[in-house]
C-alpha cells in the first residue's frame, strides 16, 4: 500500500465517523445550494450555457500550441515578461530569481493553487523571503500552518472560536465570535502589508489568446490590491488557462462565479494586460507571468481525459460530492481536492500511488451533473482504475482477472464450481468470512436454490 | 539541453497528434463559434434601455450596492455632497476627469486629484474615491472600471468607499457587449488593467457568512446620470 492512500484511509475513516464536523460542513454548504440554484434560474438556459463554456474551452486545449503561441505574442506586446517551466523546480527557481534580482523584502500573495501545487511559499521563506498570504481564507491557513481544506473555501472547516483564538495568538486581537470582526481585523492587518511589498503574486484564471490579458477572479479586491501596489508583478499559471476569444468571458466568468460560489459574478473580475502603461498614474513597473507544464502535457496526451484539462477550478464538483462531503478536503492530501483532484493527481504525481483516489467515490455522476465546463468526471475515475489495474496490476488482479477467464471458458467448469457453492453455502454462513463481518452482523446469507439458473432455463417445466 | 519553452511546445504537438472527441452537447450545436452576438441562454440583461435599468437596478439592490439615479451633472453633485456630509468623510480621492472636477469642488472636505500625484499611503487614508467607468453592465450589475477611466488600479479598490459616476448611455445590455465596447474603444491599447466590479468587496471564508469590505471598499454608490 502506498503511504498516500495508507494515510488517506486513516484519515478518512476517522473524518467520517466526526459527525458534528460533517454536520458543520453541510451547513456551510447550505447556503451556497439556495444561492447557486437561485442564481442558475437565471440562465435562460444552463445546459446551453454548459455547451458554450465547454467548446470555448475545448476549442483551445484541443489547439493548445498555436492558442497559446498567440496568446504569448499579444502579452509579449503589451510589455509583459514570459517565463516558461516545466516543473515545480523550475517554477520554483523563475520566481526566486525575480525576488533576488529585485532585492525584495517582503512579498505579498492573492490566492493561487498553482503556487500551492508548486509549494511556494515554502521555497520563498527558505530563502529568506516574507511572503503573506492576501486571501482571508488562506491567510487563516497559512496562520494554521494547514494546507488548503477546499480550493476554492480554502477555511470552510474552521470554526469562528477557531479563528478568534488563532488570531489573539498571531495578532494579538481581542477575542470575537462576530466573522464581521475577524474580517476586519484581518483587513487591518493586510492593508499595511500591500502598500510595504515589493512584490505582489497572483495566480490567472484565463489566459487570453486575443489579447494577451490575463484574468483573476476574486470576492475580496486582495488581489486587486497585490496587482496594483507593489512595483512588480508576478503571476502563475498553468498553461491550459488559455481561451480563444475574449469574448469566451462573456460566458466563462459568469458561470465561473455561479457553478463555484453561487453568485451572478464574483466582486472582481479583472483583466491585466501588462505593467504600467505609459500616462497611468500606478501598476507594477514590472508584470511577468510564469507559464507551468507540471504534468499538464501527460493529462493532454490523453485524449480520454483531456478534458480534465478544462477546469476551470470553480469547485462546484466537491462541493455536491457525496465523499468529501464526509470525509473532507484535508484527507484527500492534494492540492486538488474532491472528484477533480481525484481525477488529475493520479497525473500530476503518479498512478500507482494515486490510484486509490479513483475509489473516492460513489460514481453517483454528481460531480460530472455540476461541471460547468462537462468534464466527464465520473467517468474518468473509472478509466483511472482501468488504467492503473493495466499498467500495475496487484496479485489479486492478476489471480482473479485469470482465474475468471479460466473458468469462464469453460462451460463445465462453471457448472461444477456453481454446483459446489450452492452445496457448501450453508457451512458458509456460519464461517467468520474475511471482510464480510459488520455485513453478517445483521444479515443471512440467502438459501441456496436447488437448482442453477442455467438448468432452470434448460428444464424450464421443473 | 533544449530550453524550456521549445520542450513544452514539443511535448503538446506531441500530445495533440491524437485528437479527443469533442463534448456531448446538450444544444442543438450552434454555440461553440463564438461571436458577440447575444447569447440567449445567459441570464437576461434586458432588450430596450429600459428594461437593462430595470434589471440593473434589481441586480445591484441584490449585490448590497447603492443604486443612485439622477436627472443630471449639477443633481450628481448634490447627491455626492449629500453623501459625503451624511457620512462625514473628511478625505476623498477622485480621477482627475472633467465629469467629475465640478463634482469634486462641490464638495466641502478635503479633495485631492488621485492620478495628478499618486501616493498609495494617503490614498489608503481616503474615506471615499471618487472614479468614472467604463460601461455598466445590466445583467450581472457589473461596473466595468479601467486604469484610464477610474485614476489607474488602486483608485477603485484602496479607499474604502467607491463612488462611481457614470452616464446612463453607459448601461450595456451584458458582459459580451461590455467586452465587445472595451475593444471597439481601446483596440490592440487596452488600459493595463480592466476590472468588473460587482457589488462591494466581499468574503464568505468564514463558516461560508457573507461579510462586507473584505479587502476593498464596503460601500458601492453608482450614481447613474440620465
Amino acid at each position: 500500500m502506498s503511504d498516500a492512500k495508507s494515510i488517506f484511509l486513516k484519515d478518512a475513516t476517522v473524518n467520517a465517523a466526526d459527525g458534528d464536523q460533517r454536520a458543520f460542513i453541510n451547513k456551510a454548504l447550505g447556503g451556497y445550494y439556495t444561492n447557486r440554484d437561485l442564481q442558475k434560474a437565471r440562465y435562460r438556459d444552463w445546459e446551453r450555457a454548459r455547451d458554450a463554456a465547454s467548446m470555448a474551452k475545448w476549442s483551445a486545449v484541443n489547439d493548445l500550441a498555436n492558442v497559446l503561441e498567440k496568446f504569448v505574442a499579444n502579452f509579449e506586446r503589451n510589455g509583459g515578461v514570459v517565463h516558461w517551466a516545466r516543473d515545480a523546480e523550475e517554477a520554483r527557481a523563475i520566481i526566486l530569481k525575480i525576488a533576488e534580482d529585485a532585492k525584495a523584502k517582503a512579498i505579498v500573495k492573492s490566492k493561487c493553487m498553482t503556487t500551492e501545487e508548486i509549494h511556494l511559499n515554502d521555497a520563498l521563506e527558505k530563502a529568506g523571503f516574507g511572503v503573506v498570504e492576501s486571501d482571508l481564507g488562506e491567510f487563516i491557513q497559512q496562520l494554521r500552518g494547514e494546507a488548503p481544506y477546499h480550493f476554492v473555501f480554502p477555511c470552510m472547516h474552521v470554526k469562528r472560536e477557531a479563528i478568534s483564538e488563532l488570531f489573539t495568538k498571531h495578532l494579538g486581537t481581542a477575542p470575537t465570535n462576530s466573522p464581521e470582526e475577524l474580517t476586519m481585523i484581518a483587513r487591518r492587518h493586510l492593508r499595511q502589508l500591500y502598500i510595504d511589498a515589493d512584490i505582489g503574486i497572483t495566480g490567472a484564471n484565463f489566459l487570453i489568446a486575443e489579447t494577451g490579458q490575463i484574468s483573476i477572479t476574486e470576492n475580496e479586491g486582495n488581489a486587486r490590491l497585490t496587482a496594483a501596489l507593489p512595483r512588480i508583478h508576478i503571476a502563475l499559471s498553468g498553461i491550459e488557462k488559455v481561451v480563444n476569444h475574449l469574448d469566451d468571458l462573456s460566458v466563462l466568468l459568469p458561470m465561473l462565479a455561479t457553478a463555484g460560489a453561487g453568485q451572478p459574478m464574483t466582486c472582481y473580475n479583472t483583466l491585466y494586460s501588462g505593467p504600467r502603461k505609459k500616462g497611468e498614474c500606478d501598476g507594477p513597473e514590472q508584470f511577468h507571468l510564469v507559464l507551468i507544464d507540471n504534468a499538464r502535457t501527460r493529462i493532454l496526451a490523453d485524449p480520454e481525459q483531456r478534458d480534465s484539462l478544462h477546469c476551470i477550478r470553480c469547485g462546484a464538483c466537491l462541493n455536491v460530492c457525496p465523499i468529501f462531503k464526509n470525509i473532507g478536503g484535508l484527507a484527500y492530501g492534494t492540492t486538488y481536492q474532491g472528484p477533480i483532484g481525484s481525477v488529475i493527481t493520479p497525473h500530476l504525481r503518479g498512478l500507482k500511488q494515486w490510484n486509490h483516489l479513483s475509489g473516492a467515490s460513489s460514481l453517483c455522476g454528481a460531480c460530472t451533473d455540476a461541471c460547468p465546463v462537462r468534464i466527464d468526471l465520473h467517468h474518468h475515475l473509472l478509466h483511472n482504475r482501468r488504467n492503473a489495474t493495466k499498467e500495475s496490476p496487484t496479485l489479486f488482479d492478476l489471480a482473479f482477472h485469470h482465474g475468471f477467464t479460466f473458468v469462464i471458458k469453460r462451460p463445465w467448469l462453471f457448472a461444477l464450481g456453481g454446483k459446489i457453492f450452492r452445496a457448501t453455502l450453508p457451512l458458509l454462513q456460519k464461517l467468520p468470512l474475511p471482510y464480510m463481518g459488520a455485513w453478517m452482523k445483521t444479515r443471512d446469507l440467502p438459501k441456496a436454490p436447488s437448482q442453477s439458473f442455467r438448468d432452470q432455463w434448460k428444464n424450464p417445466n421443473v | 539541453m533544449s530550453d524550456a519553452r521549445s520542450d513544452i511546445f514539443a511535448r503538446i504537438r506531441e500530445a495533440l497528434k491524437v485528437k479527443a472527441p469533442k463534448p456531448h452537447l446538450k444544444g442543438d450545436g450552434a454555440p461553440g463559434k463564438t461571436s458577440t452576438l447575444a447569447k440567449p441562454w445567459l441570464p437576461d440583461g434586458g432588450e430596450t434601455a429600459d428594461d437593462s435599468l430595470t434589471i440593473l437596478a434589481e441586480q445591484l439592490a441584490k449585490l448590497k450596492g447603492v443604486f443612485i439615479r439622477v436627472p443630471d451633472h449639477a443633481a450628481a453633485a448634490k447627491a455626492v455632497a449629500e453623501l459625503s456630509a451624511n457620512k462625514n468623510w473628511k478625505k476623498v480621492a477622485y480621477h482627475g476627469d472633467a465629469l467629475l472636477r465640478p463634482i469634486a469642488s462641490a464638495l466641502t472636505c478635503e479633495t485631492w486629484e488621485a492620478d495628478a500625484s499618486f501616493d498609495k499611503q494617503r490614498l489608503e487614508g481616503c474615506d471615499a474615491g471618487i472614479t468614472t467607468c467604463e460601461s455598466i453592465v445590466a445583467q450581472l450589475g457589473s461596473i466595468l472600471v479601467s486604469s484610464a477611466s477610474s485614476g489607474g488600479r488602486a483608485l477603485s479598490i484602496l479607499p474604502h468607499v467607491h463612488v462611481v459616476v457614470a452616464e446612463a448611455s453607459q448601461v450595456v445590455p451584458d458582459l459580451g457587449a461590455a467586452l465587445a465596447l472595451a475593444k471597439a474603444r481601446h483596440g490592440d491599447q487596452m488600459p493595463s488593467m480592466l476590472s468588473f466590479i460587482t457589488g462591494p468587496s466581499r468574503t464568505g471564508d468564514i463558516e461560508r457568512i457573507l461579510v462586507l469590505g473584505a479587502h476593498g471598499p464596503k460601500e458601492l454608490y453608482l450614481i447613474l446620470v440620465g
